[in-house]
């Protein structure tokens, strides 16, 4: 068991990758899942049709092979299309991850808006708000209220879904423990690895439990 | 500063024509209403009553005829080929007769997430940039003339439907419309609950607040009202004194109307 004293520093380490990536994927795909499903209800079918597309490459195809063409991507770009441009490891697979969770999130935000009865909105026309006020003022806060439990669902996954930043070689929380199951010859890293990620899921449960319960003001 | 007619009427409706694809819904509907005026529209299930209202609150659009609140015109008749017959006027225009108009619905369509009070101030606040406190105050008054005192920090879903519809007829006071409208006020209401919607419109008109009431409350509509409207397939069938409405008109459809209601 002294072995742990050795092994926790260096797990420690890759689990701050892992919660950067995990954090800077919500700070981004949140917004941008806000915004493609409010383009996914355009009345415009120019607008509609390129996100419907978008959301189902996103949801049809692995995320390991999203973080592999952005990566591989740009670096063949700048390579041969002579755009002076291309990824780090790292910003890739910030930029993989939250296009892939927006279109997620998007999805969850578009049912939560369209079950908002009609009636709000027409109270809210007639009182004379605008568009923009009656979406941010009214409609927004009861999406939140009918999104969070699907919502955490899915950053219960993300924290999971981190470790397949290891397919280009970032050094997460599990590409370091799998280093040292071979330095050790024994799958215990594995394992501790695994208690980590118990373990964060467990206080973003608690997390949104509490949340659940602080928006049940109302019904 | 334009002469200000006091027997000109402050809503004007005239040969007002819908319809939803071949269904025509509303066939040259017609009538007028004075300032404290109070109208109550009756007539059977897919008459037109509502439809008729949500034109005139600007919910749905209409394509033929003339409506004009408080002098101003919502539609002008359009010039070009094609389209309906008219078209709406400016946005601008169309703000301030919404403005000037308020609709209590049905079902009360409060809005969940904010309490009693938050309702009634977010509109003075955010669209005619009232003060908070002078908000507020205005709030409080409305609630106390709904005999809603002590409600303000309640959330809508604490309260009875006829409460909850009371702070909705609050809300639209709130705004000082001129004319209020009313969307079968006590449709969604247990029965016991009707009496004290009725009592606070009723006041309203002694009030002389300018009312249209589209309603299924026989008694309640020759009580509270000036002036009945009987609507029957899209068309108004007769329009009078509440007298004449429910006691003198020979008219065949009203009476076999009337008489269902009776038995009902």
């Amino acid at each position: 068991m002294s072995d742990l004293s050795n092994l926790l520093p260096i797990l420690w380490g890759g689990f701050c990758t892992t919660l950067a990536i995990f954090g800077l994927t919500l700070l981004f795909s949140i917004p941008l899942g806000l915004l493609i499903a409010v383009l996914k209800m355009s009345k415009w079918r120019v607008v509609r049709y390129p996100v419907s597309f978008y959301i189902s490459v996103m949801r049809g195809t692995p995320l390991l092979l999203q973080i592999v063409a952005i990566y591989f991507g740009s670096y063949y770009l700048s390579e041969y299309a002579g755009v002076d441009f291309s990824f780090d490891r790292f910003p890739a697979v910030i930029v993989a991850f939250s296009i892939n969770y927006a279109a997620y999130f998007a999805e969850i935000f578009r049912g939560g808006i369209q079950s908002i009865p009609k009636g709000q909105y027409e109270a809210a026309y007639m009182l004379g708000m605008t568009r923009t006020q009656t979406f941010f003022r009214i409609i927004l806060p009861q999406v939140v209220k009918r999104v969070v439990p699907a919502s955490a669902n899915e950053v219960i996954t993300l924290v999971k879904d981190t470790s397949l930043a290891q397919v280009i070689a970032v050094t997460e929380l599990f590409a370091l423990a799998k280093k040292q199951q071979a330095a050790y010859a024994s799958i215990y890293p594995l394992f501790v690895a695994g208690v980590f990620y118990y373990v964060a899921n467990l206080l973003l449960s608690v997390l949104f439990a509490y949340v659940e319960r602080k928006l049940n003001y109302y019904k | 500063m334009e002469n200000v007619n006091e027997s000109a009427p402050i809503l004007k409706v005239e040969h007002v024509k819908k319809s939803f694809g071949d269904l025509h819904v509303l066939k040259d509907i017609s009538f007028d209403l004075k300032a404290g005026e109070v109208l109550s529209i009756i007539g059977p299930s897919g008459s037109g009553k509502s439809t008729l209202l949500r034109c005139l609150t600007q919910l749905e659009t209409f394509e033929a005829g003339e409506v004009r609140v408080d002098g101003k015109d919502m539609v002008v008749p359009n010039t070009s080929a094609k389209g309906p017959a008219v078209k709406y006027a400016p946005a601008k225009t169309l703000r301030d007769i919404r403005l000037s108009t308020g609709l209590v619905f049905q079902n009360f369509n409060l809005f969940p997430h904010l309490t009693v009070l938050q309702n009634l101030t977010l509109a003075p606040i955010r669209v005619l940039h009232a003060s908070r406190e002078e908000s507020r105050a205005l709030g409080l008054r409305l609630l106390k003339q709904m005999g809603l005192e002590g409600k303000e920090k309640a959330y809508p879903c604490e309260l009875s439907g006829g409460q909850q519809q009371r702070v909705s007829i609050a809300r639209a006071l709130a705004l000082k419309p001129k004319i209020l409208f009313f969307d079968e006020p006590t449709s969604a209401l247990d029965p016991e609950l009707t009496g004290e919607v009725l009592k606070i419109i009723k006041k309203l008109a002694e009030d002389k607040m300018t009312m249209v009431i589209v309603t299924h409350e026989m008694a309640f509509a020759r009580d509270v009202a000036n002036k009945v409207l009987f609507m029957d397939q899209g068309v108004v069938v007769e329009q009078g004194t509440p007298d004449f409405v429910f006691n003198q008109s020979q008219n065949k459809r009203l009476s076999s109307f009337l008489e269902r209601f009776s038995r009902a």
